[in-house]
């Protein structure tokens, strides 16, 4: 992928970001910081690319491993905390509207 | 194209789509639930999508997997417990915490790459493609490292383990901040050059520069601090991508960057503060010492929890307005047992929100929530304010600058232009507060002075189970 192209993908994914969210009713902005939080530590993948190319070099493997963990950390408990948040909000059937 | 590379591709598309939905319902009441999980799903996806591109080309290691296993585990338990076991009133330091930690995950990926340069591409790199990799690798250990020191910085201050020293209040600060930007400046172009040590100094100064920003800023502004943190995570994961030639990673970074960016500022007008001046202004009550001496208070009416209870008894109409102290004494569950009673009477009950009651916007909705109150009696201020006239009682409970009157009448005050709720037009107002300290903002609140307002002092879970035992005593609610 050369790097140009990838400027562009760079470009397009923050206009997309940009276009995303509208009006966020302030109930929504805890939850959706968390959410969004959560989709931050794909970085993971960054991780995963790291160990899967370290080739045997041990402390390139331990970074990649520990940073693997921060990134699950983030992901994992990110999404866990942000349901549990919004589960408050759908219990009631009354909240419907 | 072979298969393994068409499959990823597929699959990441894929991923990337189902994330952008994500964020896009997680906007809304009525879908965020389910959004959620379908972000979790894209997430779990792209990493399938990853390995089994790996599996189909170049394979991956036993040893590579045993590390995989060993970071998942650890990471995706200590996650998981957290957030499971975490309260909900400290939920905003928790999602600093989560935040810190994706920010060191870029950091550490950028200085493994930089440290051991990866195999099988660093050598037959021309001088145009190694630029671009430095400079990836550097912009993903700056972002990283303010987004992790800042993100600590800002949890550390919302559990009250760390005060803000007075020195970063001078103008001080500013000046030692511009000396860790150009330094990190200068390792910047050092590690262009060549120098692959000074990327050690690249590390220590952008941490200590995420400190320096961060440590100025007051309680009150730290959700709009997070919020662009959670911002900066996502650039730093860009950036990791451009390191590790991920155009996954770029995207969905660039998302949470821009969409974390949009949301800051949603959150900043809620607040009726800039960014500017939250980054850069330092604390409220900074401020506020320099522009007004008028911090005594002259007419403080303090009543028992029996006058209260009465006044309650003949009310028509009682409007509650909740805040972080109700959050911190966990009295939710006790406000609503209060509520239901009054309730039972045919007393009409609303609880009014301030958009940044609680400890971050939208936190007290969720505090509420969790006790039962039920979503049509949550009133947002617009929608209220016009409401005070007409009601016979306003209980504020742990609320304090929200329903400061300075903010509408004090062109002088720092508070002014804050959106506040117009309580002081209702005929009785109490107070319930432990004591006489200052909100968030440290400014005197002149709704205490009011001849209408009485004070209750004590803690807001103790006072209002005094209230439930005199409300009994009154017969309230035993139909």
């Amino acid at each position: 992928m050369s790097f140009i192209s990838l400027l562009w993908v760079l470009l397009l994914g923050s206009l997309l970001g940009l276009e995303l969210i509208g009006k966020v009713p302030p109930t929504l902005h805890t939850p959706l910081m968390s959410g969004a939080n959560a989709i931050s530590g794909i970085t993971m993948l960054a991780a995963l690319t790291l160990i899967v190319k370290a080739e045997g070099n041990i402390p390139l493997l331990i970074i990649g491993s520990v940073s693997l963990g921060f990134a699950l950390f983030n992901v994992v408990g990110g999404f866990f905390v942000t349901d549990r948040m919004l589960a408050m909000f759908s219990r009631k059937p009354s909240n419907k509207k | 194209m072979n298969l393994p590379v068409i499959i990823k591709f597929v699959i990441d598309l894929l991923a990337v789509l189902l994330l952008a939905l994500g964020i896009k319902g997680l906007s809304k009441v009525k879908s965020a639930r389910d959004a959620n999980r379908l972000a979790a799903f894209a997430m779990s996806l792209s990493v399938v999508g990853l390995l089994s591109y790996y599996l189909g080309t170049s394979g991956i290691a036993i040893q590579s997997w045993i590390w995989i296993i060993i970071g998942s585990i650890i990471g995706s338990l200590f996650g998981a417990i957290l957030a499971k076991k975490v309260p909900m009133t400290s939920m905003p330091e928790t999602v600093a915490l989560f935040n810190g930690c994706g920010g060191m995950s870029s950091l550490l990926v950028a200085l493994g790459v930089a440290i051991f340069p990866i195999s099988g591409g660093q050598e037959n790199l021309d001088f145009f493609k190694s630029l671009i990799n430095e400079v990836s690798i550097s912009v993903s250990i700056f972002v990283g490292a303010i987004t992790f020191t800042g993100s600590i910085v800002a949890m550390a201050k919302l559990q009250g383990w760390l005060s803000t020293p007075g020195w970063t209040q001078s103008k001080v600060r500013h000046f030692v901040n511009i000396v860790f930007a150009v330094a990190s400046l200068i390792a910047f172009f050092d590690l262009i050059n060549g120098n692959t040590s000074s990327i050690w100094l690249l590390v220590i100064v952008s941490s200590l520069l995420g400190i320096g920003v961060t440590l100025p800023i007051g309680g009150a502004d730290m959700p709009v601090v997070i919020s662009l943190l959670n911002s900066y995570s996502g650039i730093a994961a860009a950036a990791a991508g451009f390191v590790v030639d991920s155009q996954l990673l770029i995207v969905a970074g660039a998302m949470v960057g821009a969409a974390g960016l949009i949301l800051t500022q949603v959150m900043c007008k809620g607040m009726n503060r800039s960014l500017v001046s939250v980054l850069f202004g330092g604390s409220l009550s900074a401020q506020s010492t320099a522009s007004s001496g008028s911090g005594e208070y002259t007419n403080i009416t303090s009543c028992s929890v029996e006058e209260c209870a009465l006044t309650l008894e003949a009310a028509n109409k009682v409007i509650i307005v909740p805040g972080y102290g109700l959050a911190v004494a966990q009295a939710q569950h006790t406000l609503r047992e209060v509520t239901k009673k009054l309730e039972q009477n045919g007393i009409e009950v609303v609880y009014a929100i301030h958009p940044v009651a609680g400890r971050m916007p939208g936190h007290m909705n969720v505090l509420l929530a969790e006790a039962d109150v039920p979503y049509e009696q949550l009133k947002e201020m617009d929608v209220v304010n016009p409401d005070f006239p007409a009601t016979d009682v306003v209980l504020v409970l742990g609320a304090n600058d929200v329903v400061n009157p300075q903010a509408k009448n004090d062109s002088s005050s720092p508070l002014y232009g804050m959106p506040v709720l117009d309580v002081q037009e209702a005929r009785t107002v109490f107070v319930i507060k432990r004591g006489m300290s200052a909100g968030y903002s440290g400014i005197k609140n002149d709704l205490f002075d009011l001849p209408n307002t009485s004070m209750v002092f004590g803690d807001a879970k103790k006072v209002l189970n005094d209230l439930i035992g005199e409300l009994k005593d009154l017969g309230v609610g035993e139909k």
